[in-house]
């Protein structure tokens, strides 16, 4: 489980962050939702610590990361797999020097194992024959499984996700979206989704976060969504004439 | 009052920087992969410079001689020890600063606005270490070896040239060049371009480490780079002139 407890944060004089309490659990797959410039994508990557919080605390299971040294954080960092909105993918390796990458680093795996679990990943993202293809020569739905493949192959205990279905068209979606939903389950992993796309929040949000203005301003699941009178919520979850028919039925 | 902030930025990156590196095997495939990249991929460009480079100050030294009590040889000499003292170190640094400069700054900062120095750093890795140690060892070892290339190939070229134009004896020249040889100059010349390696290296990559944005800025960080650390390779010249010389 991961536990926010009342964080905040600054760049500068301008403040993103307001006082955010929240709690991710095991097997679940928690998404944060919100509006351009609302703050998700700060929160998320305070969580995980590539930004560091003026005030409060991040929990990862019973250890408090947000007090750990550079040194301790490494310790909880091999524990985490993230997809950023780009993949981030090192352009100049393959994509199988990408998946590897991260067990060359810290598993002491011999060839041999690290070979078949690369394979076990990749089969697992439904992706065959790319292995020597780079970034570049593949598109973005396979580069965003690539990069779901180098997230999961050390095992992790904790899966983010920064706008997982950005760039890709509707049907890609749905497919990533149900690699998360089964990864999350399989490896009963914390997952947490940072995304604006409704059909995410609908489709496989166990729980949803809703972030306005730098506070929370909203958690409930996703048939709570459909039923809730928060007015800005109502405004950005229904703001399209598709999503209003969906409440409406 | 921004110098001093920089330069303290600096300190605490390349002390992130020479922590040490998290898997061995991997940090010496990465410095031999650097190697090739920086250095054995500059030895063409370091060839054709300092050919042309020793072959010019050997005609400009021969047709500047007018005076007849001047001894011919004195061409042979001075193109050596131009090419010892100088040209070999400085320029060849210079021209390193801008190929190797901005070819770190440009994949540094590439992997900055896409993500993935910090798709490194989420991992755990040490992103400073992993990326810019390897560039360092690399440039460390691989330019001064450039630099004792360059003389060589810069005397060439003005061999070349003499036997070419017949501006002056070549037996002059080959004297010129055995005439009162101090061999510190080569040493002094691979000091100076052991810390001019260090600037190359680590400048750019400071430069490109930090920025924010876009392509933009990847291109404004190149820039920065190259002028950067060519000013840091002129000043640096001056003060180990100074120091070893005096």
């Amino acid at each position: 489980m991961i536990t926010v407890k009342n964080i905040s944060k600054s760049f500068g004089k301008e403040q993103i962050l307001y006082d955010i309490s929240l709690t991710f659990e095991r097997g679940k797959t928690s998404l944060i939702i919100g509006q351009s410039g609302s703050g998700k994508t700060v929160l998320l990557k305070s969580i995980i610590g590539i930004h560091e919080i003026d005030k409060g605390e991040i929990i990862f299971g019973n250890e408090v990361y947000s007090a750990m040294n550079p040194k301790e954080k490494q310790k909880i960092r091999k524990e985490i797999g993230m997809v950023f909105q780009g993949g981030a993918l090192f352009d100049s390796y393959t994509v199988y020097e990408n998946v590897i990458f991260p067990l060359r680093m810290f598993s002491g795996m011999s060839e041999k194992e690290m070979d078949k679990r690369v394979e076990f990943c990749l089969d697992r993202v439904n992706l065959h024959k790319v292995n020597d293809l780079y970034p570049s020569e593949i598109s973005g739905g396979m580069q965003k499984r690539v990069a779901i493949a180098r997230a999961i192959v050390l095992n992790p205990k904790y899966l983010f996700f920064d706008e997982p279905n950005s760039g890709l068209d509707p049907k890609t979606s749905i497919v990533i979206d149900n690699l998360i939903k089964e990864l999350t389950e399989d490896f009963n992993t914390v997952t947490v989704i940072n995304t604006h796309d409704m059909n995410s929040v609908i489709e496989i949000g166990d729980k949803t976060v809703f972030i306005y203005k730098g506070r929370k301003w909203w958690e409930g699941t996703n048939k709570e969504i459909l039923n809730s009178d928060n007015k800005e919520l109502n405004d950005f979850v229904f703001a399209t004439e598709l999503m209003r028919s969906i409440k409406k039925s | 009052m921004k110098i001093f902030y920089h330069i303290g930025k600096y300190l605490l990156f390349l002390k992130k920087v020479f922590k040490r590196p998290q898997k061995r095997n991997i940090f010496i495939q990465n410095i031999f992969f650097e190697i090739e990249k920086l250095g054995i991929n500059s030895i063409i460009i370091v060839f054709i410079i300092s050919v042309f480079m020793g072959a010019v100050i050997t005609l400009q030294t021969a047709y500047n001689i007018e005076v007849s009590f001047v001894p011919l040889y004195l061409v042979g000499l001075g193109t050596r020890d131009s090419m010892f003292l100088e040209f070999s170190s400085t320029i060849v640094a210079l021209i390193l600063a801008g190929k190797v400069g901005a070819n770190i700054a440009s994949e540094i900062g590439t992997m900055k606005i896409r993500e993935q120095i910090e798709a490194l750093d989420i991992m755990g890795v040490n992103s400073e270490s992993y990326l810019v140690l390897p560039k360092i060892i690399a440039a460390v070892f691989s330019f001064p070896l450039l630099t004792l290339f360059s003389m060589f190939v810069g005397i060439f070229g003005g061999y070349i040239a003499v036997w070419l134009t017949g501006a002056i004896p070549i037996d002059d020249f080959v004297y010129g060049l055995h005439y009162y040889f101090v061999p510190f100059y080569i040493t002094y010349s691979v000091i100076k371009m052991t810390v001019f390696a260090f600037i190359i290296a680590t400048v750019p990559a400071y430069q490109a480490y930090f920025i924010r944005g876009g392509a933009l800025e990847v291109g404004r960080a190149n820039t920065k780079a190259v002028v950067y650390s060519s000013v840091l390779v002129l000043f640096f010249n001056v003060v180990i002139t100074q120091i070893l010389l005096s």
